[in-house]
């Protein structure tokens, strides 16, 4: 097994384990590459890569943009906000338009939940799904689970709890599948009002108290409550979301054991984290960006080496 | 397919103590030399290399790195399959070094065209200079040749030179196979 089993990264979903496996295998060399004093190799200077944002991002584009460019990638950038698709023009004309212009790979963040599904089936290019709506954000989840098994050694029977606001979380949806299929425990933690109704389909278990869920654990991902998507109220105040779903040292020394605190970023620090446990030692927060930069050249790499 | 000896580890062990010797006559102390082995097969020489340098010609130190060249070849999405990466594990710096680089068989000489990229991420050395443990003749696409040769063989593009070692294969011992 020496290649990813699929053409494009849509979701977790459509991976297999060993796929997973040969990411991360691949990532490992390229962390050793991006701590070289000349970070760049030049495997991929004849391949050209779109990234498409429809929707806000900073730190994951800046992250593939980065991995693109220390693979010698030609990239080009597209933010929906400065273009046509505002005066009416539609996601196969606007991405067909781009690959006019002789791209090989799309990188692609959307509002809506399936449009990288959508666009591989009508467009001639590798899709990299970069987080579509609440439905998946993949190299997000590898990144995740990367760095777990940096920290700990192995994903496979970690006790991994995801905090907070699941139901509206692509990052949520993408770290269980992963989890899962590398054979972790899950439990999420939340607001029941946060919590999706089928989640235990996936199967993982719902804990509603957070002290049980952080005893329980050997990982926290600490997602972050997104005040955008929220339509309507999920919770009273967010005071009360951060006394009953807040993470402070206090509680954390009074575990009698020491957990890794994760966060996908951006941080609300003093609600889902205070600063003290985000900056404290046990936190691996700056390690999942450093990761991820690795995880994004690995998938890169490994979805270019498929086109022909 | 058929396959015969081309060399046994009798011949093996002797070309291995004279390519050491010419490196000694070469770079003495080896304390501006490093040897860097080619992944995934040269670093099996180099490290034979280094064992017979220090145990018995009583070498002090010499640093070895293995070197990955997949990133830097010029084959990427040419081939049919994904070209898998090993570890490079180079933890010293070749600023102004002389390097030699090892590889198991020279052939086309891409790979060292590759190493040769490969090695400036981790500075300019002084020199660099290529062993390689077979030579195959006649089969160059770039004009490389090496400055210490292990054995010169003319094998014909069908046939493969295949290097097994003790610490990998359980024997030493250097095939030429017919496809």
């Amino acid at each position: 097994m020496s290649e990813l089993s699929v053409n494009h990264l849509l979701g977790i979903k459509y991976l297999k384990e060993s796929d997973i496996q040969l990411i991360f295998e691949t990532a490992d060399h390229f962390k050793e590459v991006i701590n070289r004093s000349i970070k760049k190799v030049p495997s991929l200077r004849d391949i050209t890569i779109a990234n498409i944002f429809f929707e806000n991002s900073t730190r994951t584009k800046l992250s593939f943009e980065l991995a693109e460019k220390r693979l010698s990638a030609d990239v080009i950038n597209f933010s929906a906000g400065q273009s046509s698709v505002k005066k009416g023009e539609t996601l196969i004309d606007t991405v067909n338009n781009i690959l006019s212009m002789k791209v090989d790979m799309v990188v692609m963040r959307h509002p809506n939940p399936g449009a990288g599904i959508f666009l591989s089936k009508h467009v001639n290019a590798a899709i990299v799904n970069a987080g579509d709506g609440a439905h998946e954000h993949p190299t997000q989840a590898l990144l995740d689970s990367y760095s777990i098994r940096e920290k700990l050694g192995d994903v496979a029977n970690k006790n991994v709890v995801i905090v907070g606001d699941i139901l509206h979380s692509r990052v949520a949806l993408s770290n269980i599948l992963a989890l899962k299929l590398q054979g972790a425990n899950v439990k999420v933690c939340g607001p029941k009002t946060l919590i999706p109704k089928y989640i235990e389909s996936l199967g993982v278990e719902v804990e509603t108290d957070l002290v049980n869920a952080l005893n329980w654990c050997d990982v926290a991902n600490m997602l972050r409550i997104q005040n955008e998507r929220l339509d309507i109220s999920y919770f009273p105040t967010t005071r009360e979301y951060t006394q009953q779903f807040g993470v402070n040292k206090k509680l954390l020394n009074s575990l009698g054991k020491e957990i890794v605190i994760m966060h996908p970023g951006p941080i609300n620090r003093g609600v889902e984290i205070t600063s003290d446990v985000a900056d404290s030692k046990q936190s691996i927060i700056l390690n999942q960006v450093e990761n991820g930069v690795a995880i994004r050249m690995a998938v890169i790499y490994l979805l270019a080496s498929k086109i022909k | 397919m058929s396959q015969k000896v081309l060399l046994s580890a009798t011949e093996i062990n002797i070309i291995l103590h004279r390519l050491a010797c010419q490196l000694l006559e070469n770079h003495l102390d080896f304390s501006n030399t490093v040897l860097i082995g080619i992944q995934p097969r040269g670093t099996f020489v180099a490290e034979r290399l280094e064992k017979i340098l220090r145990e018995e010609y009583k070498v002090k130190h010499i640093d070895v790195g293995f070197l990955d060249i997949t990133f830097y070849r010029d084959d990427f999405r040419r081939g049919d399959k994904t070209l898998e990466a090993t570890a490079t594990k180079i933890n010293f710096l070749i600023e102004d070094k002389n390097v030699v680089l090892i590889d198991d068989v020279l052939y086309t000489g891409r790979s060292i065209n590759a190493a040769l990229t490969a090695l400036q991420s981790f500075g300019r050395p002084k020199d660099v200079e290529l062993l390689a443990l077979i030579d195959r003749r006649f089969s160059r696409h770039l004009p490389i040749q090496p400055n210490y040769r292990g054995r010169q063989v003319d094998a014909i593009n069908d046939e493969k030179v295949k290097v097994l070692w003790k610490e990998n294969d359980g024997k030493d011992v250097i095939y030429l196979i017919n496809k």
